[in-house]
């Protein structure tokens, strides 16, 4: 379990985090909204150690990661794995390197249960005949699918997931969201999402968390948090017009 | 006050930026000791900096050791002395410029390019995403690239001082009909073994250095194009420059 207790960072001078107080529950997908620059991709890089707080403990079942570091870090990591903005796969590899990456350097497999794990993976996000391709080659969502291929592949506890839909068009962000969901629930990964997508994310999310000032202002179920009080809350996830809870805006249905 | 404070901050700065140099290189190579061993990205890193540099430093040699046979014939010919040019030529580019110019070359092709990847990998979350895979960078990236640089250079500068040497010969002796027996002699009876193993020691120091400074900028590049730009630009000036330096701090202790 992730837990977050009194954590503070600031970055050039600007407090971002002010005592984040967050516990993400085991097996749901949690998403961290926010308004932009409000610090949601700095709490999800403390989640995971590329982020040291000034303040405060990151709990990872139990242990301490705040001021972890080398080996005892990459101990606690190896139950992660984590899906970055821009799917930051290398690219000098092709596809199927990337996703193989993981389990030739830290498993040191090699051979066929390699190509058995990657091809499995590739097709299970929908890059069955792209393994050859280089990053470069493909289009921004098979970027993204490969990198939950890869994410997958060593079958993490927690995934970590940083705007996943970013530079994405509606129904190429529709079909990640739902890659996401189809695989935690398929897999029971703890996944903890950082997006921007409202209200598609309520129709997704198990839990959602507001970050607001530096602060989480309101955890809730996903339905239950769309009846907040809080009125600047309330500003920002209607912007668009009332919805009805499965993410889909009143006006179209 | 104010300029006393800004040379005060300027120089807390540097030696800051100094001592996470060292602990960047120490902590490099302290991974390196640990397994598993990388040999692969080691060879891989050979054929970069040293196998792909070859082409350039054989022109650079050529071109060094024919312009020195070229204004070493005219100026010892005022003194009656062409029979020594041979030893000129040789001495010169063995203990001096086959490092200096061979480290030189290295830095502008290879060094920069590794500043660049490295950057790259930096601005676009590739090494972050070592770092998530509990892959360390330092261990992955960074070390093979300082063992390839060690061992790389040192071959690039003795490939240098051959090909360097037959560029002499051929202005010297072919060209301008110099004697071909006093070449090599004078060569064999004035190259010492203290001047072969400086040329050596320089090249070592100067393959780890590159190294060194440039994937340390590269790993601190800054999340943008121009943060890119600068790095690179930093890297190679600065390599250049400490070459140059640590030249002649080792000329001076070597002599």
């Amino acid at each position: 379990m992730i837990k977050l207790v009194g954590v503070e960072k600031t970055l050039g001078g600007q407090p971002v985090l002010r005592g984040v107080n967050l516990t993400i529950p085991e097996g749901k997908l949690t998403t961290i909204i926010g308004g932009s620059g409000s610090g949601k991709s700095v709490l999800l890089k403390h989640m995971i150690g590329l982020m040291q707080p000034d303040r405060g403990e990151i709990l990872i079942d139990g242990t301490d990661i705040a001021h972890l570091k080398g080996r005892a870090l990459n101990e606690v990591r190896k139950k992660f794995a984590m899906l970055f903005q821009s799917a930051a796969l290398f690219d000098s590899m092709t596809v199927f390197d990337n996703v193989a990456f993981p389990l030739r350097e830290k498993l040191r497999l090699s051979g066929d249960s390699v190509s058995r794990r990657v091809n499995e993976k590739l097709a299970q996000v929908g890059l069955a005949d792209m393994g050859h391709k280089f990053p470069a080659e493909l289009s921004g969502g098979m970027r993204k699918r490969a990198g939950v291929a890869r994410a997958l592949v060593m079958e993490p506890e927690i995934i970590l997931f940083d705007e996943p839909t970013t530079g994405l068009d509606p129904l190429m962000a529709k079909s990640i969201h739902d890659l996401i969901v189809a695989m935690q629930r398929q897999f029971k990964f703890t996944a903890v999402m950082v997006s921007h997508e409202i209200p598609e994310i309520f129709g997704i999310s198990d839990w959602v968390a507001m970050l607001k000032k530096g602060r989480i202002a309101e955890m809730a179920p996903s339905s239950e948090f769309v009846k907040t009080t809080d009125e600047e809350i309330r500003e920002f996830i209607f912007v668009g017009g009332p919805f009805m809870g499965q993410g889909q805006p009143a006006a179209s249905l | 006050m104010d300029g006393i404070a800004r040379i005060g901050r300027h120089t807390l700065d540097l030696t800051e930026q100094m001592g996470r140099m060292m602990l960047f290189l120490i902590s490099s190579f302290a991974w390196l000791t640990r397994p598993p061993f990388r040999f692969y990205q080691i060879i891989k890193q050979l054929n970069f900096i040293g196998y792909k540099s070859t082409f350039v430093v054989v022109l650079t040699a050529v071109f060094t050791g024919m312009v020195l046979a070229l204004q070493g014939y005219y100026t010892l010919r005022k003194f009656g002395s062409e029979a020594v040019l041979g030893s000129a030529v040789a001495l010169s580019i063995i203990r001096e410029l086959g490092p200096v110019l061979a480290a030189l070359m290295v830095t502008a092709r290879a060094g920069s390019a590794m500043t660049a990847e490295i950057g790259i990998m930096r601005i676009t979350e590739q090494i972050d995403a070592l770092d998530t895979m509990a892959i360390n960078p330092l261990q992955y990236l960074i070390g093979p690239k300082l063992v390839a640089g060690v061992i790389a250079v040192p071959l690039l500068v003795a490939l240098f001082d051959v090909v360097g040497i037959y560029g002499g010969y051929v202005v010297g002796v072919q060209l301008l009909n110099g004697n071909e027996g006093a070449y090599w002699s004078s060569i064999e009876s004035a190259v010492e073994w203290k001047d072969v193993y400086g040329g050596i020691l320089k090249s070592i120091s100067f393959g780890l250095l590159i190294s060194w400074v440039c994937c340390y900028k590269g790993f601190h590049t800054k999340h943008s194009a121009e943060g890119l730009g600068t790095a690179t630009t930093e890297a190679v000036v600065l390599s250049a420059v400490l070459i140059l330096v640590w030249d002649y701090f080792l000329t001076s202790v070597l002599l």
